[in-house]
């Protein structure tokens, strides 16, 4: 495992990741309101966007292994949801930091944080049946889970926006327009992220893939 | 033992010349089959009704509400003890056919998936609308209830509430059928997934009960769930039946 390409490639990320602190706590000029607090949007925000792309790559890989049976699928689908799950957990988890001091509360019922902590119970779940299924189903019944999870995202979305019409006002999209420097930031902070989110997909794709590789030998023997 | 039955020339023509049963024909079969084992046994009726009536009994004695707050709360809690008492019956969907391997000739059978989840949805679709007949008058009665609002849409409120939770829990309840500890694995992958039709039932059931508003968004929001999901659920059993 330890080849010169993963090396390299951890140095890349690593790198990004530092630079994208840089940009975040030295470079980015400070929020006129809210003061230095605000500077966990930095990493709040690319987390999000990762989460909810590796959730996306997670139902692409589900519809691709419900039509084409394929191993490799199954594993990018666990992959993808592991790393996702992460990831969405420390938007969870920022978030509240950041609204304390900023909102005055650790957490409301806005659509956001709301559809957020849903998308993240319904990959737990999923993750809890990959876990608590027997025999060769588990792939299969994961992808019919994951292409549900899908099928309740706008009803989630919808049902919260009426249900709390009365949000905080957020910080990108909400009016507000956000200085170039702090989108520098942003956009840096989410392609290290980005990049360590991949790197992770990637190990334990490669993992996954090869724990089948034993199993099916260990069985192979078995049978032999 | 009877003697082995041998069909003459003709006989054996017209059984093979009469039509294939159609898909409805085999739903009502499974359906009355179901009916009528849970009228000898009920089984599932029994335990969800008396898991509700504890559920409320326990609800009323943690909140103790006035008239005007349990008009406020009460769709809450009515919804979540029929949620409650509806696992009852969903993870006993499946049970019954698991011995003697009736899914499996099922499996093997020409008959079509789709016929066979229809009737177990209908069956939990009947079991829980009994439920909610027998306990929402106590309801009534717990909790000084008056409706201010249109009370017939509580009709409707509860029929494409129900379905929603029920064509939900049928399919779940196969996909948990394959697991360890299935009957935690039930509520752990359903509720997650009926978060947004709980939300509807309960805000519209609220609405209909404060006479405040006009509950048509969440009928709607509920009336669409019922259909993308009754497809969803219709498109994808054959392959969670046939998961090997």
């Amino acid at each position: 495992m330890k080849s010169p390409v993963l090396i390299a490639v951890v140095v890349v990320v690593l790198a990004l990741l530092a630079f994208g602190l840089y940009q975040a706590l030295v470079v980015a000029p400070t929020e006129q309101t809210m003061g230095d607090v605000q500077r966990i949007f930095y990493y709040h925000v690319p987390s999000a966007w990762t989460a909810f792309l590796l959730f996306f790559i997670n139902l692409i890989a589900s519809i691709w292994y419900l039509i084409g049976r394929s191993g490799d699928a199954d594993a990018l689908a666990v992959a993808s949801a592991e790393v996702g799950v992460v990831f969405c957990t420390v938007v969870l988890i920022t978030g509240p930091i950041w609204a304390r001091p900023v909102w005055g509360i650790w957490w409301t019922w806005d659509v956001r944080l709301t559809s957020t902590l849903v998308l993240w119970l319904i990959y737990v779940s999923y993750l809890m049946l990959r876990r608590f299924s027997t025999g060769g189903q588990t792939p299969l019944l994961a992808a019919v889970l994951a292409v549900f999870g899908f099928a309740v995202v706008p009803f989630v979305y919808l049902s919260i926006r009426f249900f709390r019409t009365q949000h905080p006002q957020p910080v990108i999209g909400g009016g507000g327009s956000l200085d170039p420097a702090m989108w520098h930031a942003v956009l840096w902070n989410w392609l290290a992220f980005l990049a360590f989110a991949g790197l992770l997909c990637w190990l334990r794709y490669n993992l996954e893939r090869k724990q089948r590789g034993i199993e099916e030998t260990l069985a192979l023997e078995a049978l032999i | 033992m009877s003697a082995p039955v041998v069909l003459s020339e003709a006989e054996v023509k017209e059984v093979s010349a009469s039509p294939a049963p159609t898909s409805w024909k085999i739903t009502t079969a499974s359906l009355s089959k179901d009916l009528w084992l849970e009228w000898r046994s009920k089984d599932a009726i029994n335990s969800m009704i008396f898991f509700a009536l504890l559920v409320v009994v326990i609800f009323s004695f943690s909140f103790d509400p006035t008239a005007e707050e349990s008009r406020q709360i009460v769709g809450g809690l009515i919804w979540v003890s029929f949620l409650f008492a509806a696992i009852v019956a969903l993870n006993q969907t499946w049970a019954r056919e698991i011995r003697n391997q009736v899914l499996d000739a099922y499996r093997v059978s020409p008959a079509p998936p789709n016929a066979l989840f229809l009737s177990k949805a209908l069956g939990n679709f009947l079991f829980v609308t009994v439920l909610e007949a027998v306990m929402a008058p106590l309801f009534m009665i717990f909790y000084n209830l008056k409706v201010l609002g249109p009370a017939y849409l509580l009709l409707l409120i509860a029929a494409l509430g129900t379905w929603a939770l029920v064509v939900n829990g049928t399919f779940f309840a196969a996909i948990s059928l394959r697991t360890r500890s299935r009957e935690v694995m039930l509520p752990l992958i359903l509720f997650p997934i009926s978060i947004p039709a709980l939300l509807a039932m309960v805000e519209a059931t609220k609405i209909v009960l404060t006479g405040e508003s006009a509950a048509k968004f969440w009928i709607v929001l509920l009336a669409v769930y019922d259909l993308v999901f009754t497809v969803v659920c219709l498109t994808l059993f054959e392959t969670v039946l046939n998961a090997e």
